[in-house]
Formats: structure tokens, C-alpha cells, sequence
């Protein structure tokens, strides 16, 4: 059969971890808010505001690596105003997040469109090139599928290692998760869950408008209108698939790409007998499956979505 | 160090000011962005009110814009109120204009007085069961409602698109995926004479009385208004929050699907996969404007719809990107809850080392 063809090619693991990359980054910014306790829906307006001023960074001649820095401080930015809604001001997460991603999508499309009025295809950038490492590239099988992504891809790959270390064998993380958990103990032990919070929420939002450059940087090499279409809310999903563990995320992020470069060839193959929308429907609805699958045993840090202020309980 | 200390007499007519406060600022901000878009602010904003009040047709194209938004805005303001965190209300658009062009485009036909009923019916009920799905899932199996009705949206669109290149395709369309017309007996009347403006807008007016007399005077609005403000002691007391949580997933749900009735009987006479520009999104914006009052979601849904009308208008006439619209509206809704927090709270300078 056709399938087991595909599962053995090298180009179908090469692109489900190209496609995994951004929602690396997603999930990772998503967990680390999640697990400081405050839910960041704006990760869907992250996204788009990474995609924006990273391309066009690079277009204005900053250089790819000055673009992938850009379009993380302009994530932490939006990142620092959904901190400062949520956490001091302690308004309803899911309200300021939706605002956020509203806000963050307005004001990319707006500048866009200002910068570039008339323009109906936008002008191209040089993306990231493949990282050809010399020897490793040339193994079978494992080197063009490792080999052959791009620099943010393996940037996505060590964040996991890099928030994993971070949350797990540092002292901060500890205390990011315990602020997530019983801000109240975190306060007793003199440490501010103030400061924690926003500090955990501006960088998750960094690490999601990397999920967003990627997409203009190494993916395609421009930006359009509707190009993060729903990744970042696949990313709030893959976060609770993912228990809030970053090596679970990473599997979810994988397993994702997988699924819908299967989806990809599956159409090619079939597309006579069903229709493609079939397939291109298949990544919402598993998402939609393992979340009721992982729901009931979910462990969702004890203070997510409670604000949190001092002397109150 | 600063502290919040909540306000020990908040004015309810302060609180009632807030979202007119917001709007207003929010105006005023637009203007850095025209600024910075090179065009002169003044006579931006003089041809934006022309936009919407210059003439009785662009006022009466407001209010046509401003048709869905009520009834998108109507379902968010129902389920947040439940903290029911319906964010699916772009799907349920879309089922119920699914189902509207299902019965409406010669399954049978018959005088009007049976068909605009039984379209109207046949989508409130497919927009209620796009949302009654994602209740289900959370109240049996904990499955959080504001990813799964999120996903639906992709998934309900995508269906759509299958049914336009499928079995709903209409086969007079020159290969455009798009239905069939609705019969004629089954299209909303328009209102005025050449004006765009139809029955769809009534249909919104008179369910927005209904929500806001059923929310305020109802047991109904009242055990959702106990789930909503503390799910804890609702259980507690013995509401039977579950069954609130369908029930208002139902209605919810019903009023996105109208929404989509209204776009396909009373606007464009077919369904395409381009009927809705986010009416769905923008809905969660007109509630939180009006701050889930069901009477405040017509006039947030007049404003809304003003500064999309006019911005669009504005945006021709002076060349500024039409996003302009977005923005401002984006903005309005971060300064009402900016506004509603100062008003419940203050900010307190706290003299000398924070103990």
C-alpha cells in the first residue's frame, strides 16, 4: 500500500518537522504562561505580529537573526500588556487575551498595509537556508530530515531543551510553577508573584512570535493576510494534550506536523474518492479528540485563570 | 509601590458611562494611527461620520452591517454571562446558513408565512447544536469549551467549502462554489425601498428585548447569572449547572446561527464561504462593549458597525488602510476594560518602603 511509502520517504518526516517548528514555539510560549497561571489566547495575534515585523525587519535590511530578534520583542511587547491586564490589574484572562489578539492582528495588518499600500504580492525576503552540515547531512535517511531544516528549527528544538532545564532544574522554574500553583506559598516565601508572572507571560509571548516568524522566515519568505490561520489556538490546545510538559509538547507539536503532512500526500493519493477537505478537517479534529481524551486527566496548575492580589485570598 | 484598592461606592452611572467613555477614547486614538498614515486627522473623521450619516442609504447600510453583529453579539453576551466561554460563534454562523440554504433552496416551497418561519427555525436549531457539542464535551467529559469551539469554526468552514464544491453547489453558478438562491418566498422583506436594509434587522431588535427581559426577569436568567458569578455556590445550592450550561449553549449557539439566516435570507439571497468577515469574532467585541447587556449589544453593535462602515468610506476617500476599522475597535474594547477596572478600583500611591 501507498501509505507505508509514505511513512518510509524522507521528504514526509522532513516536512512534519518543518511544519511542527512553529507550533514548537507556540506550545512552549503557551506553556510557560500557562504554568505562571495566566492563560495568553493573544498567542494567535502573537503569532501574526511575529510573522509581520519579522519579515519586514528582514526586508528593511536587518539581517535574519535582527528579524528573528525583532519579532520576539515585539511578541514580549504585546506579551507585557497582556501581563500588565491580567496579572496587576487582574482582569479576566480570557477577555484580555481575545482583545489582545485582536489588537495585535489590527495593528500588523494596519502597518502592513500603510507601509505597502498598493502592493498586491509582497515583496520577497531571503529566507533561512538549510542548514547543510557537511558529513551529518550526508548519513541516510536521518540527514536529510535533520539536516535539512532551517536554523529556527533547531532554535525550536533547543528552546525545548532550554524551558525543560529552565522549568525543572532551576530555581526559578521552580517558582514559576509554584506561582502557578499557590501563588499564596510563593508569597510567603518573600518571592514576588507579581514580578514572576508577567516576567513568565512577556517571555512565553516572545517564544510565541518565533512561532510566527517562522513562518515568514524560514517557511515562506513573505507575509499574507490569514497565513497563521488558527496555529496559535492549536498551540492552546497542544498545551493541555501536552500536560504542560515541554517534552510532551514537543511529541504533540510532532505528532501534529505528522498529521497534517499526511494529510498533504493522503490527497494526492486519494483525492478522486474523498474529498480533500476531508483531510484538511483531520488536524482540528484530533486536536479535538485528544483533548477530550487528555481533559479528564488533565493537571491543569491549580491558580491558572485566578488573579491573584496581595493580602487577598 | 502601588496598590489597587477597590472603590468603596461605585456610581451604576459611572459604570454605565464606561463603554460611551471607551468609544470615545478610543476615536481619539485612532487618530495617532491616521497620523502616522500621513493622512490629515480632521477631515479623515469629517468624511468617516459621512460615511455613516451623510445619507439615508449609507446610515440605513450601517444598520444592515450592524444586523449580524447584534445577533453574534447577543450570543456571546448569553453564554459569557454563564461563563460559558462560547468562542465558536463564527461556526454556528456559518451552520445556520448552512441550514437556512438547506430547507430554503426548493426542498418544498410554500407561501412565505410558513418558509421565513421555517428557515429562520431550521438555523437557530443548527447553530444551537454547533454549540450544544462543545457543552456536551465539557460537561462530560471536562474538555474546555473555549479550544473546542474554537477548532469547530475551522472545521464547520472547511465543511462549508465541501458543501459548496459538493452536494450544495449550485449547478447555475458557472462553477462558483456557491449555492443556489433561496426560493423567493423564503427571503427576509426588505424594509425600505431601495435601501439594502431587511427584516433581519426587526428579527435582531425584538430577540435583543427578549435576551435582555429573560436574562434580567426570567429563573432562567437567573440561574445563568448564578452559574456565571460563582459556578461553586450554584453547585452548591443545588442549580443544576450542567443543565444551564446546554440550555444556554442552545440559545447561544441559536443566536449565532441567526445571524447566518439573516447574511443568506436577508442580504445575499446565497450562501459562499466569504459570507461572514469574522461577524463571529467581532460578536465577542459588541458583548464586551456592551458589557453582556443584552439592551447594550444594539448600541454597541450601531457603534461597531459605524466605525466599519465609516472607516471603510474613509479609508477610499483618503487612501488610509480600511484595518483602521479593526484597530479601532480593537482599541475601544481595551479601553473598556481598562474603564470598567477604574471604575471598581483605584490605584493607590503607597508613601515610604512596601511592607
Amino acid at each position: 500500500m501507498d501509505i507505508l511509502n509514505i511513512f518510509l520517504s524522507e521528504s514526509f518526516w522532513a516536512a512534519s518537522l518543518r511544519i511542527a517548528s512553529p507550533l514548537i514555539f507556540g506550545v512552549l510560549g503557551a506553556l510557560l504562561c500557562e504554568r505562571a497561571g495566566v492563560l495568553n489566547l493573544g498567542i494567535e495575534g502573537i503569532f501574526v505580529v511575529g510573522a509581520m515585523t519579522g519579515w519586514m525587519a528582514v526586508w528593511l535590511g536587518a539581517g535574519l537573526w535582527g528579524g528573528v530578534l525583532i519579532a520576539a520583542l515585539s511578541g514580549a511587547l504585546f506579551g507585557l500588556f497582556h501581563a500588565i491586564l491580567t496579572v496587576p490589574l487582574g482582569l479576566s484572562q480570557h477577555v484580555s487575551g481575545l482583545g489582545i489578539t485582536l489588537f495585535a492582528t489590527s495593528v500588523a495588518s494596519f502597518t502592513y498595509r500603510t507601509a505597502l499600500p498598493q502592493v498586491s504580492s509582497p515583496p520577497r525576503i531571503e529566507p533561512f537556508r538549510a542548514l547543510d552540515i557537511p558529513v551529518l547531512s550526508d548519513l541516510p535517511f536521518v540527514g536529510p530530515v535533520l539536516f535539512q531544516q532551517t536554523a529556527l528549527t533547531w532554535l525550536a528544538l533547543l528552546m525545548v531543551v532550554v524551558v525543560w532545564w529552565v522549568l525543572n532544574r532551576t530555581a526559578l522554574g521552580v517558582a514559576i510553577k509554584a506561582v502557578g500553583d499557590s501563588p499564596d506559598a510563593v508569597n510567603a516565601q518573600g518571592l514576588s508573584v507579581m514580578k514572576l508572572r508577567m516576567g513568565a507571560v512577556v517571555a512565553g509571548s516572545a517564544l510565541m512570535a518565533l512561532g510566527g516568524a517562522f513562518l515568514t522566515m524560514s517557511a515562506f519568505d513573505a507575509f499574507f493576510f490569514g497565513m497563521v490561520n488558527g496555529r496559535g489556538w492549536i498551540c492552546i490546545a497542544l498545551v493541555i494534550f501536552a500536560s504542560w510538559q515541554p517534552g510532551k509538547a514537543l511529541f504533540g507539536a510532532l505528532l501534529f506536523g505528522m498529521f497534517d503532512a499526511l494529510q498533504v500526500r493522503l490527497q494526492t493519493e486519494t483525492g478522486a474518492f474523498i474529498p480533500g477537505q476531508v483531510f484538511l478537517m483531520m488536524p482540528y479534529i484530533l486536536s479535538i479528540i485528544a483533548l477530550v481524551i487528555v481533559a479528564r486527566k488533565a493537571d491543569y496548575p491549580r491558580a491558572l485563570l485566578v488573579p491573584w492580589r496581595k493580602g487577598q485570598r | 509601590m502601588i496598590e489597587i484598592v477597590p472603590r468603596e461606592n461605585v456610581s451604576r452611572g459611572m459604570q454605565a458611562l464606561v463603554p460611551v467613555i471607551a468609544a470615545v477614547v478610543a476615536l481619539l486614538l485612532a487618530a495617532i494611527p491616521l497620523w502616522a498614515a500621513g493622512a490629515p486627522v480632521i477631515p479623515s473623521y469629517a468624511e468617516m461620520f459621512k460615511g455613516v450619516f451623510g445619507s439615508m442609504f449609507t446610515f440605513t447600510e450601517m444598520l444592515t452591517r450592524a444586523t449580524p453583529l447584534i445577533f453574534t453579539g447577543l450570543a456571546a453576551a448569553v453564554a459569557f454571562r454563564a461563563r460559558l466561554w462560547n468562542i465558536g460563534a463564527e461556526g454556528q454562523l456559518y451552520l445556520g446558513a448552512l441550514a437556512a440554504v438547506w430547507v430554503g433552496t426548493g426542498m418544498f416551497d410554500g407561501p412565505p408565512m410558513l418558509m421565513i418561519p421555517l428557515v429562520v427555525l431550521a438555523g437557530a436549531v443548527a447553530g444551537g447544536l454547533g454549540m450544544l457539542f462543545p457543552a456536551v464535551l465539557k460537561v462530560r467529559f471536562g474538555a474546555d469549551e473555549v479550544v473546542t469551539s474554537l477548532l469547530l469554526n475551522f472545521i464547520v468552514l472547511i465543511f462549508v467549502q465541501m458543501m459548496l464544491e459538493g452536494a450544495f453547489k449550485d449547478p447555475m453558478g458557472l462553477g462558483w462554489p456557491q449555492s443556489a438562491p433561496i426560493v423567493d418566498n423564503a427571503v427576509l422583506p426588505q424594509l425600505l425601498p431601495r435601501m439594502r436594509i431587511h427584516g433581519g434587522f426587526l428579527i435582531a431588535i425584538v430577540l435583543a428585548l427578549i435576551a435582555w427581559v429573560v436574562m434580567s426577569k426570567t429563573v432562567w436568567g437567573l440561574r445563568l447569572r448564578a452559574v456565571g458569578e460563582n459556578r461553586a455556590a450554584a453547585r452548591h445550592a443545588g442549580l443544576g449547572v450542567n443543565k444551564v450550561y446546554l440550555t444556554v449553549a442552545l440559545a447561544s449557539g441559536g443566536l449565532a446561527g441567526l445571524a447566518g439566516v439573516s447574511e443568506v435570507a436577508g442580504l445575499k439571497g446565497y450562501l459562499t464561504a466569504d459570507l461572514s468577515p469574522g461577524f463571529g469574532y467581532t460578536g465577542i467585541i459588541v458583548a464586551m462593549l456592551a458589557r453582556l447587556n443584552p439592551a447594550g449589544v444594539v448600541l454597541a453593535a450601531l457603534y461597531v458597525a459605524s466605525v466599519f462602515v465609516g472607516a471603510d468610506s474613509m479609508s477610499r476617500a483618503m487612501g488610509v488602510s480600511s484595518f483602521l476599522a479593526d484597530l479601532t475597535v480593537s482599541m475601544s474594547l481595551i479601553c473598556v476594560l481598562l474603564g470598567s477596572f477604574f471604575v471598581s478600583f483605584r490605584l493607590q500611591f503607597a508613601r515610604g518602603p512596601a511592607a
